[in-house]
Formats: C-alpha cells, sequence, structure tokens
C-alpha cells in the first residue's frame, strides 16, 4: 500500500433497511489532498462519505460493510469507539450548523470539551488557531461571545469549519459545505481549502463541476451508489476514461 | 437531447469550416496564379486574406464566449481548445498564401528561369494535406487526420528536392539567383502550410481522443534510430 495513504477504503457498502446506496466502493486519499466527489442527486455521496467517520449507522435501520482503514486501521473493527473516530474524521455539512445557544468561542470547543479538556488557557490558543485555520480570526477577533448564528451564512460555514478543526483531525469530509452560500463566501472557503489540505486530508461532496475542477487533486465520480471513474481531476475534466462520466461531466445526462 | 451549447459550438464549427474554404480558396488562387502567371489570380488572394482575418477575430470572440458563459469540460472543453489552435493555424495558412502570391508576382515578373517541375506537384500535395486536415475536422475522422500526419514527410522531401536543384541550378546560372531564391521561398510557404496542416491533424486527434500525437514521431525516429545503431 501507499506510504502517505490516510484513507482507504475497501469494498464498502451501504444500506438503508434492505435497500443498497453505496454498492462496494474501494478508493484511497493520499495525505493532504483534496478528493471531490461528484454524481447526480441520490447516487450516493452522502451517504459514502457518513459511512467514513461512522456517522452512517446513526440513521435509523442504517448498516455499512466493508473496511475503512484510517491511518491503516480498520475503523469499523468491533472495538473501535465511533465517536473517537468522528474526533479524527472531521465533518461539515451544506447547511451551517452552529450551536444556535452558544457563542462562536464555545462552538469552536464544544468538541473539545466533550473531550474533557478544561484549561481555559489552552481552550484560548485552540479558538484562535482553529479559527485562523477557517480564516475566520480577523472577522470575528472583537466578538468571539457573540452567538455563532448571528454571523452571516458564509461566516456560519467558517465556523463549523473552525469547529472541526479544533480537535485536530486528520481527515475533514465536506458535503456539498458552498452550496448554500453567495460567490464570495463560497470562493473564501475555496481558498480556505488550499490551505487547509497542507493539515488535514479533505474529501468533499460538490454538486458545482467547476469547484470540483478548481479545488481538487482527485475526483471520484458516483452513479447509482457505484464509482465509476475515479481519477486526476485534471484528466476526469479533460479526457475522461468512462462514458458515463464524459456525459455526466458535459451535462448531457439522460 | 441538445443542449444549448451544442446549437453554439455547431454554429461555431460553421463559420470555421466557411473560414476553411476562403484558406483553401486564397492556396489555390496563389498556386494557380503563378502556375498560369496570372497577376489577377494572384491578387484575388488579398481580398480572401481579409476576409479571413475577420473570422479569425471573430471565432476567437466566440470561443472566448463559450469558455466564459458554458465553461465546457471533456469532449466539450477538447473541442473548443481544438477550435482555438486551428483557428489561429487557419489565420496563418492565410499568410502564407499571401506570401505565396507576393513571391509568386516577383517570380513571373522576371524573366523566367527554367519549368517547374516540382513545385507543382507541391502544390497538389499542399492543397491535398489541406484537404484531409479540414476533411478530418468537419468530419471528425480521426483516420483522416493520421492520414495528414503521414504526408508531410512527402511535403517536406519534395521541398528538400527544389532547394537542392534550384541550388544546383544556379551553380551555372548566377544571373538567375533572385528567381531561385523566390522558388525557394515559395517552397518554404508551402512546407509552412503543410505544418499548419499537420497541426490542424494534431488538434483534431487531440479533440476527439483526448491523445497528444505532437512530437510523436520526433520520439519515434529517436527510438528507431536508437535501435538501429544498438
Ligand atoms: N435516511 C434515509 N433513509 C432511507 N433512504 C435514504 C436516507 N438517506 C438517503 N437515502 C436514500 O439513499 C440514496 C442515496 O442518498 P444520498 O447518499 O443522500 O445521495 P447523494 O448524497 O448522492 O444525493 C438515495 O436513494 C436516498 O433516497
Ligand atoms: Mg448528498
Amino acid at each position: 500500500m501507499n506510504p502517505n495513504s490516510i484513507l482507504e477504503v475497501k469494498d464498502l457498502h451501504a444500506w438503508f433497511g434492505s435497500i443498497e446506496v453505496v454498492k462496494g466502493i474501494s478508493m484511497v486519499a493520499l495525505e493532504h489532498t483534496v478528493t471531490a466527489m461528484i454524481g447526480p442527486s441520490g447516487c450516493g455521496k452522502s451517504t459514502f462519505i457518513r459511512c467514513l467517520n461512522r456517522l452512517h449507522e446513526e440513521s435509523p435501520g442504517a448498516r455499512a460493510t466493508g473496511q475503512v482503514l484510517l491511518e491503516n486501521r480498520d475503523i469499523y473493527e468491533k472495538k473501535v469507539d465511533p465517536v473517537s473516530i468522528r474526533r479524527r474524521v472531521g465533518m461539515v455539512f451544506q447547511k451551517p450548523n452552529p450551536f444556535p445557544s452558544m457563542s462562536i468561542f464555545d462552538n469552536v470547543v464544544a468538541g473539545l470539551r466533550l473531550a474533557g479538556v478544561r484549561r481555559s488557557s489552552t481552550l484560548k490558543e485552540i479558538v484562535e488557531h482553529s479559527l485562523q485555520a477557517a480564516a475566520l480570526w480577523d472577522e470575528v477577533k472583537d466578538k468571539l461571545h457573540a452567538l455563532g448564528t448571528s454571523l452571516s451564512g458564509g461566516q456560519q460555514q467558517r465556523l463549523c469549519i473552525a469547529r472541526a478543526l479544533a480537535v485536530e483531525p486528520k481527515v475533514l469530509l465536506m458535503d456539498e459545505p458552498t452550496s448554500a452560500l453567495d460567490p464570495i463566501s463560497t470562493g473564501k472557503i475555496e481558498e480556505l481549502l488550499t490551505e487547509l489540505r497542507k493539515k488535514v486530508t479533505v474529501i468533499i461532496v460538490t454538486h458545482n463541476m467547476q469547484q470540483a475542477a478548481r479545488i481538487s487533486d482527485q475526483t471520484a465520480f458516483f452513479l447509482s451508489g457505484e464509482l465509476i471513474e475515479f481519477g486526476e481531476t485534471s484528466q476526469v475534466f479533460t479526457a475522461p476514461k468512462k462514458e458515463q462520466t464524459e456525459r455526466y461531466i458535459t451535462g448531457r445526462f439522460g | 437531447m441538445e443542449r444549448h451549447f451544442d446549437t453554439s459550438l455547431r454554429e461555431l464549427k460553421e463559420q470555421l469550416v466557411v473560414m476553411a474554404s476562403w484558406v483553401e480558396r486564397a492556396i489555390e488562387e496563389a498556386t494557380q496564379g503563378l502556375q498560369l502567371s496570372s497577376l489577377e489570380r494572384l491578387e484575388n488572394v488579398y481580398e480572401l486574406e481579409k476576409k479571413i482575418n475577420q473570422s479569425h477575430m471573430s471565432v476567437d470572440s466566440a470561443c472566448l464566449k463559450l469558455l466564459a458563459l458554458q465553461q465546457p469540460l471533456a469532449t466539450d472543453l477538447r473541442l473548443i481548445f481544438a477550435i482555438i489552435k486551428i483557428n489561429t493555424d487557419l489565420e496563418r495558412m492565410g499568410d502564407q498564401a499571401v506570401n505565396i502570391s507576393r513571391n509568386a508576382r516577383e517570380y513571373i515578373q522576371a524573366p523566367p528561369m527554367k519549368p517547374l517541375i516540382d513545385l507543382p506537384i507541391m502544390f497538389q500535395e499542399v492543397r491535398q494535406m489541406v484537404g484531409v486536415a479540414l476533411d478530418s475536422f468537419v468530419k471528425s475522422n480521426e483516420n483522416l487526420a493520421r492520414d495528414v500526419l503521414q504526408r508531410d514527410d512527402r511535403v517536406d522531401a519534395l521541398k528538400n528536392k527544389i532547394f537542392k536543384d534550384t541550388l544546383e541550378h544556379l551553380k551555372t546560372h548566377a544571373d538567375q539567383i533572385e528567381q531561385g531564391l523566390t522558388l525557394i521561398l515559395i517552397a518554404r510557404n508551402l512546407e509552412r502550410i503543410g505544418d499548419h496542416s499537420t497541426n490542424i491533424a494534431e488538434d483534431v486527434i487531440f479533440a476527439l481522443t483526448g491523445e497528444d500525437v505532437r512530437h510523436a514521431s520526433q520520439a519515434a525516429t529517436i527510438k528507431n534510430v536508437l535501435k538501429s545503431s544498438s
């Protein structure tokens, strides 16, 4: 196996009840890369990435089989605690979801407090550090105790990114993180990604082909729960190998 | 299901095909003008070149607009990329037709030198090469495009022969040095037109397959040389 592989998925299947929505996916993400997941709605992108931090199994009737090796250890091994996995594999959702009654500060450190970190100097340091990393510090440093929900949509999303980064994850999963944002906020998050990849490995679901092309190193094209094509982004968008990929990215689908 | 983009692409392709027909005409007029010693036909090249230049600009701006508004990917992207490059090649071919016309004018106004033998053959070869290259684009036909790449060597060989024979002739006809040089220039202009046809063929292959075949023959030649010397 590749020494730089941080996340390796082997024959992953996922179900909702008796319906299989992820059908035997295998792929590898290398350290400090951005992988874009594209594909039509309902093809299983969200379900797939939710399997990568064991969030999928939280849905009623949901289950998964296969292996997900995070730094060489299978996160689906029996004795593994899902909560510890979610600290190492963070997630940012489509709709910014800061904890509604919490200040900006408390939002960022919520995960750390849960993990038992109490020292206020440590927390302060991490808040500044995480907000810097999420390119939000300058905008909020004078109002850390304002409610997280008082920020604009784009700022809230960056707050969620800061919150995810605060626990120093290895991998950051992002499910259409800019689809609810305006172009300027989107641009900020895209810019941020080029910085973030120095610290974490990013797997991002996006409906925006140009966004995938701009920000990612590899692109995975999903269709009906299957991985149709997985390759270098520049190759996938200039000369895709599969006819289905070609049709999807040129808008000839259906 | 036809996309809006397909309509724009079709229009763009049509525009390029019209431009290509002017380029073919310009080469035709330049070469016929020389062979028939017709100043009038040589003059026609200038009118055609004006139209080619107009079209060059308008195709470019149409491509730019499509890139900006449609942000094409995959085959769409490769096709637009090819069109932009073919557009430039066509414009340069128009320039070369003008160069031939200019050189031919000098040639036919000077005292006659010797009957032209290889040059008409080269005219014929290059016109065919241009024709096949443009056909490969219009018909999206990879085989035709590969055929063009084969023809390039023949054109080069003809050019070399014209160079050599003309220089040989000039050794004993020093008074005809100007005509001789003009002839060599014309052969050079034609060779350039051949090169542009090769570029077009390579762009067509890239648009159709995603394969970059440029400089491949060079690599193959080097390989063969290495093989035969070992
Ligand atoms: N909670 C759920 N219960 C049952 N089926 C679901 C649930 N969430 C998603 N699905 C179904 O699973 C399939 C994959 O969905 P999803 O992973 O959200 O796709 P995508 O993110 O690519 O749009 C879809 O057919 C969807 O309807
Ligand atoms: Mg989804």
